[in-house]
């Protein structure tokens, strides 16, 4: 099974770190938004070896050098087609019912 | 002392001057009229060209579909002689599965005919899938920036899919968290790069949607005898609205009705943390609809080349559930499984063909990829986990941010008319406070509002009248 809390030289990883501190953000946003620091994530290359957490520097896929914090290894995507909503469900049968039923018997 | 934040921000001008590729200063008559035209005709390439250049880069020629049954359903029960007929102009066919790969492919031909080694564009939606696609063909690298996460590191299931895809195509993606600051951080990136900026709202980019309107109306005279008598447009920042209609107009088609149509997001603030993962729709929703409609300006250009009150003729609106039926329907009843966003007009059209007489014919200009992420299911269960109410009913109930109400019935489907009367006073005003304290609007200026705006010199002089008093 692969190691999920540190990586090598040359493995793809996930790193965050903080673009704009809360106090250095633009004037003029919303309140809950302004609170916040504005961070960031990117993929890349590991150019050292590094256990979640620390500070590593990966190289892009545009080959740019970013340092930040390793956030994950391996880093995936687990985003799913969800589950059949009740409200869904039943739209196909019930249409397809009231489009025979409009049309004449025995032809289109 | 100056912020990082204002440091980027103060070089903005010659950070954009060269990452454009093109200098927009030129164009300007005042400090409120430039010339539209003269800016969209500058990069030289007419539509045979801008096909050609598609065509070798393997986007457009998508498939127009009548939807038969889908038509019978509205004429089920529209009144007697009612029930215009629908069409879909099936863009999901493209690439990266959307209308975007139009604008893409001349962002990027541009970039390699320029020598940029690579490109960049901030965008959570379609565009980013279709920047990153087209690059990978081209050779370019391409860095997209997206607002992906609220705080907490949550994201939209939709646009965790648009990272998905563009890391799929080999771009660097670099997700962030909400705030109008993707923007500095694009400037950052341009000047570390040198690459060109692959904006959504450059003349090279809406003159790639012109395509899109002359193909339909080619179509359309071809399958039907005549251009469509509607399109509908799902609408955003205005290039869609815009492009479509140019390229209607350039074939021709001058008397098709061009009807943009978005969700209705009122009341939801888009740089707010709190209300980011509250929509289910990251794009076509009013948040952007309106506020690009009425100042097109506020774009990562110096003057937008997406001006959608130029083009359009009516501005309808539809709910989150009544778009999230209209999608299911669509799969059930055609066979053409679409993402949500993309069929914002397909839900449009579903209300407007009920009105129109049967001899009508209705074009959805677009569709859009679906699957994990972007499919309704997925938004439906990512708007509960959110503690947004989701049930069954009349969609009048919908409240943006609160509750989705999804139709009992087709018949409930009903798309609400923005007065665009309104829209253009708003967009007047905006251009007025826009130019420095005490301008006087010249009547060249009164002549280029009227154009900008779809309306008649006298009309403004009115509105500025009226705002003076008011």
């Amino acid at each position: 099974m692969a190691d999920t809390i540190r990586c090598d030289v040359g493995d793809w990883v996930e790193i965050e770190y903080v673009l704009l501190t809360a106090e250095d953000r633009a004037a003029g946003i919303p309140e809950d938004t302004a609170a916040q620091p504005l961070r960031a994530w990117v993929k890349g290359f590991a150019l050292s070896p590094a256990m979640i957490g620390d500070e590593v520097s990966v190289e892009t896929m545009s080959g740019r050098v970013v340092r930040g914090h390793l956030s994950e290894t391996e880093p995936g995507y687990s985003h799913t087609f969800g589950t059949p909503p009740a409200e869904i469900v039943s739209i196909g049968r019930d249409l397809r019912a009231r489009i025979s039923a409009y049309r004449p018997k025995g032809g289109e | 002392m100056a912020t990082r934040y204002e440091q980027v921000m103060a070089r903005k001008g010659e950070i954009m001057k060269r990452a454009l590729g093109m200098d927009y200063a030129q164009f300007e008559r005042s400090p409120i009229a430039f010339d539209y035209e003269a800016m969209m005709s500058a990069h030289g390439y007419t539509l045979e060209r801008i096909r050609a250049i598609q065509r070798a880069a393997g986007v457009g020629l998508t498939p127009l579909l009548e939807l038969r049954n889908l038509t019978d359903l509205v004429r089920s029960y529209a009144e007697p002689g009612h029930g215009a007929r629908i069409f879909v102009k099936d863009e999901a066919a493209n690439m990266a599965g959307s209308f975007k790969d139009r604008r893409a492919s001349m962002s990027i031909h541009v970039a390699a005919e320029k020598g940029f080694a690579g490109v960049i564009a901030a965008t959570s939606g379609n565009y980013g899938a279709a920047v990153a696609s087209q690059a990978a063909r081209a050779g370019l690298s391409c860095i997209i920036c997206q607002e992906t996460f609220d705080s907490r590191h949550v994201g939209q299931p939709e646009i965790v899919e648009k990272s998905r895809i563009c890391e799929a195509f080999g771009a660097e993606v670099v997700q962030m968290t909400v705030g109008p600051e993707l923007f500095f951080h694009m400037l950052e990136l341009l000047e570390e790069t040198g690459y060109l900026s692959a904006s959504l709202y450059s003349p090279f980019g809406v003159s790639g949607i012109e395509s899109l309107g002359a193909e339909l109306a080619e179509e359309m005279i071809a399958l039907t005898g005549a251009p469509p008598t509607h399109v509908v447009v799902t609408h955003a920042g205005g290039g869609n609205t815009t492009g479509t209609a140019r390229g209607l107009e350039r074939v021709g088609a001058h008397d098709s009705v061009v009807v943009s149509a978005s969700v209705d997001l009122s009341g939801l603030h888009m740089a707010s943390d709190t209300d980011f993962n509250r929509k289910s729709f990251t794009t076509g929703h009013t948040g952007f609809g309106v506020p690009f409609a009425t100042w097109p300006d506020r774009s990562d250009v110096p003057r937008n080349a997406a001006r959608s009150l130029r083009y359009m003729d009516r501005y309808l609106t539809v709910t989150q559930g009544e778009v999230f039926y209209v999608t299911e329907a669509l799969s059930k009843l055609e066979g053409l499984e679409r993402g949500p966003s993309g069929n914002t007009a397909m839900a449009a059209a579903v209300s407007l063909a009920r009105e129109l007489p049967s001899g009508a014919t209705v074009v959805v200009q677009e569709t859009e990829y679906t699957g994990a992420g972007k499919h309704h299911w997925s938004q439906l269960a990512f708007a509960r986990a959110q503690g947004i109410e989701v049930r069954a009913g009349d969609p009048a109930e919908n409240v943006p941010g609160k509750t989705i109400v999804i139709p009992e019935r087709p018949e409930q489907i009903r798309a609400h008319d923005v007065d665009l009367t309104r829209l253009r006073r708003s967009y007047i005003r905006n251009a007025l406070a826009h130019a420095p304290e005490g301008y006087e609007p010249t009547p060249e200026d009164v002549v280029f509002l009227a154009e900008d705006t779809n309306t008649t010199p006298s009309a403004v002089e009115e509105v500025i009248a009226g705002l003076r008093v008011g």
